[in-house]
């Protein structure tokens, strides 16, 4: 490596750094908290005995699992304004990832809904309670130990997936390297700092998600 | 115990059952309860009564529909056919639809106790018993603690309270599911094979506190194949065989002196299972 190649490296160092932080981390954050609200919905509606209500759900998952977050983040950037509804690549990309989540969610925190025996809603009831307390405070709260495992996998992936957003012009992480190598010819080294930071914040939620699995079992016998 | 639950938990309820005059009316009222699981008729006209006070035992052989008896007095099973009269509530399921707010209303009537005990794992001790009262019936938090605590005395579990179900044996759990059901100061309490999932030597200190609670004059209905549990505190045992009541009467009747050969057999097997 040359130095003019290791003084590109490290004046990168600082604005990839700054697209994580401003853009990467909080499109995913934000896309993983309103898609798990709507895969929670999704899930409770494909455990709905109403046909109608339960077949919409699967229809939406069918969607969303059926085509590539790709076309999806197109169809709303470039597609919509067709139809005269028009987003700036930052929500655009936040409404596509939500969706993208809200899909793969429901189908991990429906089974994890699935996972509690059926004793605990007989409980729950002979005691009173009813349908939201039995799943906010008996239900949800075992589910959720199940769900955790799959759920870190959906959100270490969207860490990733949202470098897609790149294309919609939004300025996060990929698109900050891309910008960087294009007049030097240096993609391999501003992609390499730009998947050590991938990388990086991957690392600290598999972390997180290893001290939450542990405070989720302080109930259990281990 | 100093101080029985009667007298805490039917404060300011409606019920008289634990009034020191027995009334004539029964606090059970169950007539021509029928119940079908697909094509297999698991129940067909059951009738009985339960007075107030009084400990009422179900049994006989497995699918015979005693659980099914049971979990219809709560509607966690909901009966085709049938009424079902708990106090003042009344519930004919003969007349659809049943609605959501019958099967509360008569659910809320009776203390549940699982043969599996069903606590909430993620739930101390102390938050179980009180997730009744707190979560359901929104009753203040600190006396429901407290009442709570007197509960888990009773059933000998007090200094258990901040434990989480998994670090007690079978036979405390199923004393903490008690504790429980009894927190939502209910007219009867309901058993379903209490024991039956339990270790051997673990048997004796719940139906001990079951004891207690018949000498301290808790209207109970037990599924049960414990039959010198039977003999000792029922008031009422009832046989049932084929989805029927085959044969009622006392302890002392139903359990000594059999009229019927299908009772007679059942007892043989369940008291000398290697003859």
């Amino acid at each position: 490596m040359n130095d003019q190649t290791f003084q590109l490296i490290l004046d990168s160092l600082g604005p990839l750094l700054r697209a994580t932080v401003t853009t990467t981390i909080p499109l995913t954050l934000i896309s993983f908290v309103l898609g798990l609200v709507l895969a929670l919905g999704v899930a409770l509606m494909r455990l709905s005995s109403v046909p109608v209500v339960s077949g919409l759900a699967r229809l939406y998952v069918s969607l969303v699992r059926g085509t590539p977050l790709l076309l999806q983040l197109f169809i709303i950037y470039y597609g919509l304004p067709a139809m005269g509804v028009r987003f700036d690549p930052f929500p655009a990309a936040v409404i596509a990832f939500t969706l993208n989540v809200g899909g793969y969610a429901a189908e991990v925190i429906r089974s994890a809904i699935l996972s509690v025996p059926k004793g605990q809603w007989e409980a729950a009831s002979t005691v009173g309670m009813g349908y939201t307390t039995t799943l906010s405070r008996v239900v949800l709260p075992q589910a959720t130990r199940t769900a955790i495992p799959p759920l870190s996998n959906t959100l270490i992936s969207l860490v990733k997936d949202t470098s897609l957003a790149s294309t919609i012009q939004v300025t996060e992480l990929l698109r900050v390297a891309q910008e960087a190598a294009a007049p030097t010819y240096e993609f391999f080294a501003l992609y390499g700092v730009a998947a050590v930071y991938y990388w990086g914040v991957c690392l600290v939620l598999s972390f997180a998600q290893a001290r939450l699995e542990e405070r989720q079992n302080r109930y259990v016998a281990t | 115990m100093t101080e029985s639950p009667r007298s805490t938990t039917s404060t300011g309820s409606a019920s008289s059952a634990g009034s020191a005059v027995r009334q004539p009316d029964p606090l059970v009222s169950v007539s021509g309860l029928a119940k079908s699981f697909g094509s297999n008729e698991v129940l067909r006209s059951i009738d009985f009564d339960v007075a107030p006070g009084s400990v009422n035992v179900l049994i006989g052989p497995s699918g015979s529909g005693k659980t099914t008896v049971l979990r219809s007095l709560n509607a966690l099973d909901v009966a085709d056919a049938g009424v079902v009269r708990i106090g003042d509530v009344e519930v004919d399921f003969g007349q659809r639809p049943v609605t959501k707010r019958q099967v509360a209303t008569l659910r809320a009537q009776s203390g549940m106790v699982f043969q599996s005990h069903h606590l909430f794992p993620h739930l101390s001790v102390l938050e179980n018993v009180t997730a009744g009262p707190v979560l359901a019936q929104r009753r203040n938090r600190p006396e429901a603690e407290a009442e709570a605590r007197e509960l888990l005395r009773l059933v000998g579990l007090e200094e258990k309270a901040d434990a989480y179900p998994y670090q007690l044996s079978g036979g405390q759990q199923q004393r903490v599911g008690i504790a429980r059901a009894l927190a939502i100061r209910p007219q009867l309490m309901l058993f379903d094979e209490p024991t039956s999932a339990l270790d051997p030597e673990l048997v004796g200190e719940v139906l001990t506190v079951m004891k207690d609670l018949a000498t301290q004059g808790w209207t109970m209905v037990v599924v049960t194949h414990e039959i010198r549990f039977a003999r000792q505190v029922a008031d009422q045992v009832l046989f049932m065989d084929g989805g029927v009541i085959v044969e009622r009467g006392t302890a002392d009747e139903v359990l000594t002196r059999p009229r019927t050969e299908r009772a007679r057999q059942f007892l043989h097997r369940i008291l000398d299972p290697l003859d």
